[in-house]
This record gives C-alpha cells, sequence and structure tokens, in this order.
C-alpha cells in the first residue's frame, strides 16, 4: 500500500491517469500498425501519424496539468471565442472539399469547430452545474439555446459529424445532469413526429435518395452505395481471424475508399478479423469505463458533468464510426477515435482526455486540501 | 445571477443522481457495443462466405489467353500459312501526361498520316480503361528502331510483339487456302449459336475462306486463361495461376507448292481455273483461281480502299473459280455423254454418223451446227471424241433424252456439290425436267436437250466437278471426293486425312471404259486428235479432251470471229485429262475464260506444260 500510494503520488504530481493512458497508448500503436497497411505501406504517412501523436499526447499532458478551477473559470470566454470563430468561417472561411471548415489566421489554418468540441461541453456543464442539478426548466431552456447556437453553425458549413458530436456533447452534459426522464421522453417523441414531416415536406430530393441508398446500398453499387458496400465486403471477407496485417486485398488494392481516414476500421476488420474486433471494442469499452471512473469519483458537479460528457461523446464517436463503415448508420464523415489517420482530431481527442485526467487527479488534491 | 446560488446543494443527491445516470448510460454503452458486435458477427461470421466471394471477384480477374493457331504446311513440308511476329506501338492512354503532344511528337518521329491517329480515338472509345490501345500495327524495322532511341521521351508508349498470320505465297494460293480476318460482328453471331464464342476470348481472327475457314475449329486451338490480381485501375499486380492455352493443330495440305505456283504463273494475265487431282484419292495438287489477290491484305487488316477495289473489280477476284465458277463444259463432258450412249445400248463402240457438219430435229428448221463447217463424214464414238465431233452427240443426246443424260451425269458428280474440304462450293447446274420447272416454270424443249449433249444450253460446271468426273473416267468408275487435307500434326503425332469415296459408277459392260480411256488417249497422241499437237512428243502417256465454251449463243447466220467481238463473250478455252494413259495418277482441269483461241490451242497447250513440270517434279522427287 505504501509503496503504491507513493507510486500514484508520482502519478498524481504529473497529473496522469495510469490506466487511462495505457490505453491510450495501446490505441495509439494499433493506429501506426492500421494507417501503415491502410496507406500502402506508406511509410512517410506513417511518421507523420506517429509525429501528430506525440504531438497530441504532449498537448494532452500539457492540458492535465491546468487547474481545474481555471478550466471552469475559462469555458465560457473559451465558447465565445469559439462562436466568434464560426462566425468568422461563415463569412471569410476557406472552402476544402465542398465544406468551409477552416479559416486561414495569416500564420495557421485553424478549424473552429475542433475547439468547440471542447469548449461546449465545457461550458453546457459550467452553466448547468453553477445552479446544482438537476437543473430548473429555464435553466434547460437557455443550455439548449447556447448548445444549439455552435451546432448549427458547424452544421451549415457542412459538417454533419461534428455537428453531431457536438450537439450530443451537450445533451450529454444536461443528461447526466438529471433532467426527468419525461422531457427525455417528450424530446424523443418530438424529435420521431419531426422525421416524417422533414422526409416529406423539408428534404431536398438528392437528399432522400441519400437516405434511400443508406437502407440499400445495392440500389446504387457504383455510385453512393459504392463505398460502403466495399466497406461490409472488407470487414465481412475478414472473417473470424482476418487476411493478416498487410494482407487486406480490399485495402491494399484500393477497392476500399477512403481506408487510411474515415473507413479504417473496415481495414482493420478486413486484416484482423472478429477476434481483432472483439479486442478493439474491449480495449475502447476500458478506456469508456475508466472515463465514467474517473466522472463517478470526480468531487465537484462541474468536473462530475464534463467527465462524463467528454467520455459519453468518445463512445458516440465509436459507435457512429464503426455504425457507418458497416452499414448500421448513413455515412456521416466520424473517424474512428484514435485510430484514423489525421492530425486535427487527433489532438482535439487528447486535448479532452488531458481534461480527465486534469480531473482524475484533481480530485485527490480537492480531499487533501 | 449570484443570488440564485445561495440554494442549498445537496452533494449526496446529486452524486446519487448523477450515479444513476452513469449507471444507465453504462447500459447503454454495453448495449450499443453489443449491437455493433452483433452486426459484426453477422457480416464477418454468418455472412463471411459471401463477401470473401465478392472479394475474390473485385481483385481476381481471369485473363483470357489465345492459343497459336496451327500452321499449314504443303506435301513437301514447305510452310503455306505461318504465324509471324509482327511489331506494333501502343499506346495506353491513361499512362500519357499530354496524349495530344505525344502524338504529335510521334507522328513528327515515325512519320505516318494523320488517319492513324483519328484511328487511334476511334479504337480508344471501343477499349477499356488502362488497356494498351494500338496506334501502329505495322512497324517497320525503321521505325522501330527510331522510336527505341527516344523511347524514354514518351512515357505510356510501348512496343509490342504480336502474331499475325502470314501467307508467304501471297495470292498464288488464295481461294484454295483462304485467309484470316478480324472476327466481325457475323462471326461472333455465329460462334454464339454454336456456343464457342467462349473458346474466342481473347482470339483477334477467325477463318474466313478455304482451308482456314473449313478447317477453324483444328486450327484455332483451345483457348487458356490465367488468373491475375488486379487492382481497383484494372492494373494486373501479379499472377494467381495458369491455364496455358493449346495450339490449333498443324496441317499438312496435298498441294505442291511448287505445281501450284507454276500453274499460276502459266496462267498469266488470263482468267480461269487449273486443278491436278490424284484421281485415286482425290488428293489435290493444285488448284488455282484467278484473278486473285494477296490474302495478306486480309489477315493483316484490309483497307476500305483495297476492300473496295477489290469488290468492284469487272472480274470478280473474290470468286473461287474452281469450285464456284459455273462454266458450260462444253466437249469436255462428251465421254461421259459417250458413256451413258454405250451404257443404255444406243449406241454401241461401232455405231457410225454421217455428219454433214449440221444437225437438224426432223421436223425442224434450225440447224445445229458442228465446228466444222464442213463436217467430219462418218463418225464413230471414238472419231468422235478425238475430233470432237458435234453432231454425233447432237444425235446421241436426242436419243437419250434429258431425263436420262441427267440420271447418268448426276452419277459422275455433275449438278452436285464435290464435297471438296472447301466450304465455298457451287452446285453448278446440271439441268433436267424439274430444274427447268422450278427455275423457269417453263417445259423442256427438245432442242435443247440438242445442246446439252455438247455440254451447252443450261448446263454448267464447275472445274472441281470436271476434275472429278474426268477421274470417275481415268479410275474406270471410282469416284473419289476432292481433297486438299493431307494430315493433320498434334506435337509428333501425324494422323493421315480419311480418303473419301462416293458410290462409282458401274457400267453394264466395263469394256466401255476401255473404248473411251482408248479415244481421250487418241486425242492426244494422233494427228486428227484436237489435243495432238499441243502433246506430241511428250514423254510419258495420256489421255484428254479440249473443249471450247460459248459463252453467247451465235445467230443462225452469223460467224464467230474471237476478233471482233467484245472480251467478255469471247469462247471459254477447256481441257480435261490425265496422264500416264495407263493407271493414271494425275487428273488435270483447265479452264480459260474469254480467250482468242479454243481449247485445243489455248487450255491443251498449258495441260502439256502443266504435265510436263508435274512429271519432271515427280520425277525429282523420287531421286531424291
Amino acid at each position: 500500500m505504501l509503496s503504491s500510494n507513493t507510486n500514484n503520488s508520482w502519478w498524481q504530481r504529473f497529473h496522469i491517469d495510469g490506466p487511462l493512458l495505457l490505453g491510450l497508448v495501446v490505441l495509439a500503436l494499433i493506429s501506426l500498425a492500421t494507417v501503415y497497411s491502410a496507406s500502402g505501406q506508406d511509410l512517410a504517412m506513417t511518421e507523420r501519424q506517429a509525429f501528430r501523436i506525440g504531438l497530441a499526447f504532449v498537448v494532452m499532458l500539457v492540458i492535465a496539468q491546468v487547474p481545474m478551477s481555471a478550466v471552469e473559470r475559462y469555458s465560457l470566454p473559451l465558447f465565445a471565442l469559439g462562436v466568434v470563430l464560426l462566425l468568422g468561417v461563415l463569412l471569410f472561411g476557406e472552402t476544402n472539399k465542398g465544406a468551409q471548415r477552416w479559416l486561414n489566421l495569416g500564420v495557421v489554418t485553424i478549424q473552429p469547430s475542433e475547439l468547440m468540441k471542447l469548449a461546449v461541453p465545457m461550458t453546457i456543464a459550467w452553466f448547468i452545474s453553477e445552479h446544482g442539478i438537476p437543473p430548473t426548466k429555464r435553466r434547460l431552456a437557455m443550455a439548449f439555446i447556447l448548445l444549439l447556437i455552435p451546432t448549427l453553425m458547424i452544421a451549415q458549413q457542412p459538417d454533419l459529424g461534428t455537428a453531431i458530436l457536438i450537439a450530443s456533447s451537450g445533451i450529454f452534459v444536461l443528461f447526466l445532469a438529471g433532467i426527468s426522464w419525461r422531457l427525455i421522453l417528450f424530446f424523443i417523441g418530438a424529435i420521431g413526429a419531426f422525421v416524417p414531416i422533414l422526409w416529406f415536406f423539408l428534404m431536398h430530393d438528392y437528399q432522400r435518395q441519400r437516405v434511400l441508398t443508406f437502407l440499400d446500398p445495392e440500389r446504387d453499387p457504383l455510385g453512393a452505395g459504392y463505398q460502403i458496400i466495399q466497406s461490409k465486403i472488407a470487414i465481412g471477407s475478414g472473417g473470424i481471424e482476418g487476411k493478416g496485417w498487410l494482407q487486406g486485398t480490399q485495402s491494399q488494392l484500393e477497392f476500399l475508399p477512403e481506408r487510411h481516414t474515415d473507413f479504417i476500421f473496415s481495414v482493420f476488420s478486413e486484416e484482423f478479423g472478429l477476434v481483432g474486433v472483439i479486442g478493439l471494442f474491449l480495449l475502447y469499452g476500458f478506456v469508456i469505463i475508466r472515463g465514467l471512473i474517473i466522472a463517478m469519483r470526480a468531487q465537484q458537479v462541474y468536473q462530475k458533468l464534463l467527465a462524463g460528457s467528454l467520455i459519453l461523446t468518445f463512445f458516440v464517436y465509436v459507435l457512429v464510426n464503426v455504425g457507418m463503415v458497416s452499414g448500421l448508420l448513413p455515412v456521416v464523415g466520424v473517424p474512428l477515435p484514435l485510430i484514423s489517420y489525421g492530425g486535427t482530431s487527433m489532438v482535439t481527442l487528447l486535448a479532452g482526455f488531458g481534461l480527465l485526467m486534469a480531473i482524475a487527479t484533481n480530485q485527490r488534491f480537492v480531499m487533501q486540501r | 445571477m449570484k443570488k440564485k446560488r445561495v440554494t442549498i446543494r445537496d452533494h449526496q443527491f446529486e452524486s446519487a443522481l448523477f450515479g444513476r445516470r452513469v449507471f444507465f448510460s453504462l447500459i447503454i454503452v454495453v448495449i450499443a457495443f453489443g449491437i455493433l458486435l452483433t452486426n459484426m458477427y453477422h457480416l464477418q461470421v454468418v455472412n463471411h462466405h459471401s463477401f470473401q466471394t465478392r472479394s475474390n471477384d473485385n481483385r481476381i480477374k481471369v485473363v483470357p489467353l489465345a492459343p497459336n493457331r496451327g500452321l499449314i504446311y504443303d506435301r513437301h513440308g514447305r510452310i503455306l500459312a505461318e504465324n509471324r511476329p509482327v511489331l506494333s506501338l501502343e499506346v495506353t492512354p491513361e499512362k500519357v501526361p499530354d496524349l495530344a503532344a505525344t502524338l504529335v511528337r510521334l507522328q513528327q518521329v515515325l512519320e505516318f498520316d494523320d488517319d492513324v491517329i483519328d484511328e487511334f480515338h476511334e479504337n480508344r472509345r471501343r477499349e477499356r480503361r488502362f488497356n494498351q490501345i494500338i496506334l501502329l500495327d505495322r512497324l517497320t524495322e525503321e521505325q522501330a528502331a527510331r522510336f527505341a532511341v527516344r523511347q524514354h521521351e514518351f512515357p505510356g508508349v510501348n512496343i509490342e510483339a504480336r502474331l499475325v498470320r502470314h501467307y508467304p505465297y501471297g495470292e498464288a494460293l488464295t481461294h484454295a487456302l483462304g485467309y484470316v480476318a478480324k472476327i466481325n460482328a457475323n462471326d461472333l453471331q455465329k460462334l454464339r449459336t454454336e456456343k464457342k464464342h467462349a473458346n474466342y476470348a481473347a482470339t483477334r481472327v477467325i477463318g474466313k475462306l478455304g482451308v482456314e475457314r473449313y478447317y477453324e475449329e483444328l486450327l484455332h486451338g483451345t483457348i487458356g486463361y490465367q488468373q491475375v490480381e488486379v487492382d481497383i485501375h484494372g492494373r494486373t499486380i501479379r499472377t494467381l495461376s495458369v491455364q496455358p492455352p493449346i495450339p490449333g493443330q498443324d496441317l499438312h495440305l496435298e498441294i505442291d507448292i511448287d505445281l501450284q505456283q507454276y500453274a499460276y504463273d502459266l496462267l498469266g494475265d488470263e482468267r480461269g481455273s487449273i486443278i491436278l487431282m490424284d484421281p485415286h484419292d482425290g488428293a489435290i495438287r493444285a488448284i488455282v483461281s484467278k484473278p486473285s489477290y494477296d490474302p495478306n491484305w486480309f489477315a493483316q487488316g484490309i483497307t476500305h480502299t483495297q476492300y473496295q477495289s477489290l469488290l468492284n473489280s469487272r472480274h470478280s477476284p473474290l470468286l473461287n473459280r474452281s469450285t464456284q465458277g459455273g462454266y458450260p463444259p462444253a466437249s469436255t463432258v462428251k465421254p461421259q455423254v459417250a458413256l451413258a450412249g454405250l451404257d443404255e445400248g444406243i449406241i454401241t463402240p461401232t455405231t457410225k454418223i454421217w455428219d454433214p457438219g449440221w444437225f437438224q430435229i426432223e421436223g425442224v428448221s434450225h440447224r445445229y451446227r458442228d465446228w466444222l463447217a464442213w463436217g467430219h463424214g462418218w463418225v464413230d464414238v471414238t472419231s468422235s471424241l478425238v475430233e470432237s465431233c458435234d453432231t454425233f452427240y447432237y444425235d446421241l443426246a436426242l436419243k437419250l433424252g434429258i431425263d436420262t443424260i441427267h440420271e447418268h451425269m448426276v452419277r459422275y458428280g455433275f449438278g452436285e456439290r464435290t464435297g471438296i474440304d472447301i466450304a465455298e462450293e457451287s452446285a453448278a447446274v446440271m439441268p433436267s425436267r424439274g430444274w427447268k420447272r422450278a427455275r423457269f416454270n417453263q417445259p423442256w424443249y427438245a432442242g435443247e436437250t440438242v445442246s446439252v449433249g455438247i455440254g451447252q444450253s443450261y448446263w454448267t460446271t464447275t472445274p472441281i466437278q470436271l476434275a472429278v468426273g474426268t477421274a470417275v473416267i481415268a479410275n474406270r468408275g471410282e469416284r473419289p471426293v476432292p481433297r486438299l487435307l493431307r494430315a493433320l500434326q498434334e506435337g509428333d503425332i501425324i494422323l493421315p486425312a480419311v480418303v473419301e469415296t462416293r458410290d462409282p459408277v458401274v457400267l453394264k459392260n466395263p469394256t466401255h471404259w476401255d473404248v473411251i480411256l482408248d479415244a481421250l488417249n487418241r486425242t492426244v497422241s494422233t494427228v486428227k486428235g484436237t489435243a495432238y499437237r499441243a502433246f506430241r512428243g511428250a514423254h510419258y502417256s495420256s489421255g484428254g479432251k479440249t473443249g471450247t465454251a460459248q459463252v453467247r449463243s451465235i445467230g443462225q447466220e452469223e460467224k464467230y470471229n474471237a476478233e471482233e467481238i467484245d472480251e467478255r463473250y469471247r469462247d471459254n478455252a477447256m481441257y480435261v485429262g490425265y496422264a500416264p494413259a495407263t493407271d493414271p495418277e494425275i487428273v488435270i482441269v483447265i479452264a480459260v475464260e474469254n480467250t482468242l483461241g479454243g481449247g485445243g490451242s489455248v487450255a491443251a497447250p498449258m495441260a502439256r506444260k502443266l504435265l510436263d513440270f508435274y512429271f519432271a517434279q515427280e520425277q525429282a522427287h523420287a531421286q531424291q
């Protein structure tokens, strides 16, 4: 116990949660192996990914050192800055692949929606926790407005994937804050009632086509359905044991589109099979449960809500990405967290885990004080 | 805001509420992962087989491999049709950075017409992506060398070697050997209905004429397959398995190419046909049809202009005169008519008639003229053949009647296909009452029977029919089926061709064969014989019959003058014969169209030269 205590205090001093770090490092290693394979054994690409992972881990460890009181205090200003930047994107943003997501500040190009992935749960958590839980209806209504502003701005870009993630991060705060089940059922009912209206009155023909293609990709196998069909072929042909690392024909022969980014899970499934998938799910489950434990153990409501929201949003990442590449959900641009190639989401995700570590190591601090 | 914070906060309540929500979330997380995993199980275990199949369909392509076409040799093993590697310049447009500029630079380096570029773009539209498209299909050595030096300047452009059919003897053998040409829509349709198209998946050409067409199935061989792994762009990554194609069988023909070439040259600028055949087994030693054309035009891809020139030629070079040309046989069929008379007992070897130079049906004023205006005098069957007396046959034909003549002539093969191994064969016309009724819806007139007696009227024969008809006499009844194929070769195994015969002609009195054979021998060996001058001094014995066929009927008082009338209406010169006179080993047929002379003066001398050449050849081969 004593040695464990001293050990704990060492991790404590550097604000590191050991189990979480272990889970993240293993995921990062899986990411490198899979990106190497999915990029067609492109070493330069893999090196870039390794560099980004390293950078993201540094960001995580730096954020973990920030005192929670400061985090709480800067929640709203950060949110306000985020909204201003999003406005900037809408007005002066750069268009890339048909979507306006980037803001060129002269020196660097930034994607303000990534900032919002952290600022939104921070702000909603701050707004609710200020008054105790469950929130009053008035607070709840105001919290919704706070949530709606960035969500709509991002959906407008259009970046449906990020909008969904940001909306869920806010909704998770509200759910964890204990809003009544009646209200939750009411919202679910309202959304259910809205779907037919959306379908018959608000959606364009091409959008309906897209939904139909999601429901049955084979109706357009060479067009919109192609991606999802090839993805399912990759996953299904992997079987139980997989084709082996670097042996996935769907990915190596380039039949699978977006294979190192959004569809990297298909590459993983093809090469490592159901066995690998179960292992990956266990690893994600381990990280999520560890996050929920941190949320439970946190002493202050703000920290509880923020930690819970961050880890559940992480879960939504996994759910939406795996759901979409395996044909359960429509294709929206959500990467597989910590595995997909790409720097921005990796940094944001690990920054979030930095906050989780700050919360995890903050609780003892509070108790000692 | 600050004021509202006075509310007393129940930390325990908050923790419990939060805890319940976290627990609920955990359940959702577990259920969600359960759903994802169930779906993965469904994809990777339940439907694994179907997805694996689709994955393989994606990556594995079966590439058909064309078999090498069998070679064709003459009877002495000289090659008549071969597969030559030809260098072609091929372009993969997807690999060329700037296609338009590249084509212009290639044009400067290799010097070709603008048509070539147009055709290239035409071909490109039909090909799959990442396939090589032929720009120039026959590079000269100079072009190949010039390109090779600067190849590095042209990424995506390669020199490829393909096999192209080549006929070294060119036009001398076209109609018999035939040619291969690109498979067209009609060929494809035919292959489909015959369920052979799978075997042609990689084949570019098909036999269109002659031996190449008749023995297409043997020459073609069996397709092979190669399984390759391809990427999404259709590029081959590696070969997984190969099932090699089985090459087509080599054919050995009975043709003697030296004899063939000699016969071809002998015809000179004349139009017509020459056939030399072994009467015993129908082996064709030479078979010429003129005018001809170069079969390599078709094998290498004929141009529109070339094809039009063949189609529009007044002299029909595309027609195989030996098997499709319907010539009035004229006097060359007198031996068969005489045999019909002898066999029916209408004449005997000693029957004589008086020939005043013309023949008249009793009660009709029309005179059928003999070629010898003043007449042959007393004529028996022998002298009627030696001197080619017409009047004898006018009389005989009328006595036989068309029904009996038809019945006999069919036994010699007239009016039906001989069954030679060339698909382009006509049955020509052996007229009968039924035929005339069907053809013209008219009754048969006795006057027409008179002309049939000298092989005129509606009677037409192909030279190959004459060869068979002559062989029957030379064989004393045995009737061979003409045959170009001598043997098949598969690897080292040589399978001789099957020798076919048809029902022989059986005479009631076989000595009548001797009467006719003797007469035909006298035609070449006695002074009065129509072929005497041509065969004088030959150091082999032979028999033969000349013929001079009118192409247009001549009016009652009109005199025929070859020099004065239109070339197209001039007489055809014919000769049929065999050698040696006893136990003949070769039959010869010559038909020359619209000549200035007749059978005796034009065709018989050619026959003499050919037989001289033939025997000299045989002697030379025997000595070797």
